[in-house]
């Protein structure tokens, strides 16, 4: 007998409507996350007590994490997920030390992590990525400096430009890889959705109105510490983002933050071999799903932005749907599902629509990494350059696995999160095939870098059961 | 202590030198609002490195807490809390 009917990993958006849906339908369901607090990256919860925030997001958030203490949802939050099983044994480690349990069913919404393409001195400390800069607004009420420039694409640029003139700091530029005809484009899709369009164009008049010079298709090239402070050189650029000729900016400030996109979380849908496909318009790599967000494993669901980049709201309802469909698939109150789940159909395929359209702004472009400079680090852990990738291609690495044998690319701590996606585009590139040629880092156990000691915690070395050694 | 706009203030260290936070902040953030941006250097080109994604992810901000390693984005500051950077040694040469 299993622990649960259903395992959530994950409790995002995504993750925690699926383990509603699913413990309201009469399954037994344990939701992991390893944040302290339920709401994912979009509705992080602040870092402490005390805080006013009349924003909608905390209002979301607040309204999600009061759902989830009223259901019957076993929640382990502050657990950090590092290994997955086959039979869908799930191990985590938490404030109380490591803990396993099994289920019928796993529910994978571990959302995204950041692309950001390298440039000159990305690896400056003081240069952090747009998603890191959201955290230090909307959690832990720091700015993410006296002064700060924000670059990159998509609409987290817009996010941390409006947060950071919200909370009192000044904003010495906003550089955006789109022209203002990508964001047009986006246009018909948002009117999908009023609210968020509303949201969108206040950040825009307050942008507006500190009269922060907006640099639109133009591109970070350079970053160089210079005493305390960051010397940030710009560069007007193709669609692409690749710099072209012309006027170099420089702009003098505290902090550069920078992102150019999401891509999905992949780990544990990988771990456990279901069948990936590319997308460059989803973020990446993304697991074969019908639209319930069943894999092509058994029993095996993804749900929200590991799916596929669209958002918050599309997560919502994204994660609705595979409790629901899951807890059909598992015979909990058989029948009297299926308006439930034709209603968040439609919901989903809404907010999806709106969600798609963010998701294009955020796209790695074509050609985008073919302007990095050759002596320009792609893998931070290992300190590996474009110039040793581009060397360990030309001598005939056909594949990203391949190429972090010989380089080690990929190959530390952080386990190719950050460099996965920049370096199998520059190794398609290079070789001129498609991205799928040249495949994904294979997925590891432990899912996150951890120390022995955290796993077993603290013995008494005599406490070790010893088995007799056998008879001679 | 209280203070009724920033909550509990707590003292920590980093390398010895104290700082203040708020109860409940990550150190990496902490830091970050102190003007410490440094955490430690990489072990192949032994570059300056610092917090990058501030959610687990990057593992940039790796630093020491009693005697443990860990990651200063994921911890958060407590009273007297003893934060050192970690000795990174040139690991492949
Ligand atoms: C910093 C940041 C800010 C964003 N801001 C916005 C925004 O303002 N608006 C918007 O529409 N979108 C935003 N996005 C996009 C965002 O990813 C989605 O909108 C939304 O959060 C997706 O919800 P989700 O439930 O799919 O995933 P997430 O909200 O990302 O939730 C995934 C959860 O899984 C947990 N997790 C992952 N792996 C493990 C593991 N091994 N062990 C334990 N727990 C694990 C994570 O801690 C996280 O809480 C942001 C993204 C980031 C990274
Ligand atoms: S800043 Fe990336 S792991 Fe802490």
């Amino acid at each position: 007998m299993t622990d649960y009917d259903l395992i959530v990993l994950g409790a995002g958006p995504a993750g925690v409507n699926a383990a509603l849906a699913a413990s309201a339908a009469g399954l037994r369901v344990a939701l992991f996350d390893e944040n302290r607090a339920a709401g994912g990256q979009v509705y992080r919860a602040p870092a402490f007590a005390g805080t006013t925030d009349d924003s909608a997001e905390r209002q979301a958030g607040d309204a999600l994490r009061e759902a989830l203490a009223k259901s019957r949802v076993s929640a382990f939050l502050g657990h950090q997920v590092w290994a997955v099983t086959a039979d869908f044994q799930v191990d985590a480690v938490g404030p109380q030390g490591s803990l396993s349990c099994t289920s019928r069913a796993l529910v994978v919404a571990s959302g995204t992590t950041e692309r950001v393409v390298p440039f000159e001195g990305w690896t400056t400390p003081g240069v952090i990525g747009l998603a890191a800069a959201t955290i230090l607004l909307k959690s832990q009420k720091v700015l993410p400096g006296k002064t700060t420039l924000v670059a990159g694409c998509g609409p987290l640029l817009a996010a941390v430009a409006a947060g950071t003139l919200k909370a009192g700091g000044e904003l010495r530029g906003i550089v955006d890889v789109a022209g203002f005809g990508d964001w047009l484009r986006a246009l018909p899709a948002m009117l999908a959705r009023p609210d968020i369009l509303r949201q969108g164009l206040a950040w825009a008049w307050a942008i507006r109105r500190s009269r922060t010079p907006l640099y639109a298709r133009h591109t970070l090239v350079r970053v160089i510490p210079e005493g305390e402070r960051l010397r940030a050189e710009l560069a007007p650029c193709d669609r692409a983002g690749r710099a072209l000729p012309g006027e170099r900016k420089q702009v003098l400030v505290d902090c550069v933050a920078v992102g150019h996109g999401l891509t999905p979380a992949t780990e544990i849908t990988r771990l456990l071999h279901a069948r990936h496909r590319y997308s460059r318009k989803a973020g990446g790599w993304v697991a074969i799903t019908d639209d319930c967000g069943r894999t092509s494993r058994e029993r095996l669901y993804v749900v929200g932005d590991a799916a596929g980049i669209a958002g918050a709201a599309a997560a919502a309802e994204h994660g609705t749907l595979a409790g629901l469909a899951c807890a059909r698939e598992l015979g909990a109150a058989a029948g009297s599902l299926d308006p439930a789940l034709g209603q968040a159909q439609r919901r989903h395929a809404r907010a999806a629509r709106f969600g798609h359209a963010m998701a294009r702004l955020m796209a790695l472009r074509e050609g985008h990494v073919q302007g990095i400079a050759a002596d320009t680090i792609i893998c931070r852990c290992e300190d590996v350059t474009r110039g040793e990738i581009d060397a360990a291609c030309d001598a005939g690495a056909r594949d990203v696995n391949q190429l972090k044998a010989w380089t080690r690319c990929g190959m530390g701590p952080c386990q190719g999160r950050t460099c996965g996606d920049v370096a199998a585009e520059l190794l398609a590139t290079r070789l001129d095939v498609p991205r799928e040629a040249v495949g994904i880092f294979s997925a590891r156990t432990p899912l996150r870098p951890m120390t022995v000691g955290a796993l077993t915690g603290a013995f008494v070395y005599a406490d070790i059961p010893i088995p007799k050694a056998a008879p001679l | 202590m209280q203070d009724a706009n920033r909550g509990v203030v707590v003292d920590f260290h980093f390398e010895g030198r104290r700082y203040s936070a708020r109860a409940g902040q990550s150190v990496a953030a902490a830091l970050f609002a102190e003007g410490v941006r440094g955490l430690r250097e990489s072990p192949r080109e032994q570059q300056p490195r610092g917090m990058f994604c501030l959610m687990g992810s990057c593992q940039e901000c790796l630093v020491m807490v009693d005697g443990r390693r860990v990651l200063a984005c994921q911890t958060e500051v407590s009273e007297g809390l003893s934060v050192s950077r970690v000795a990174e040694v040139g690991l492949h040469d």
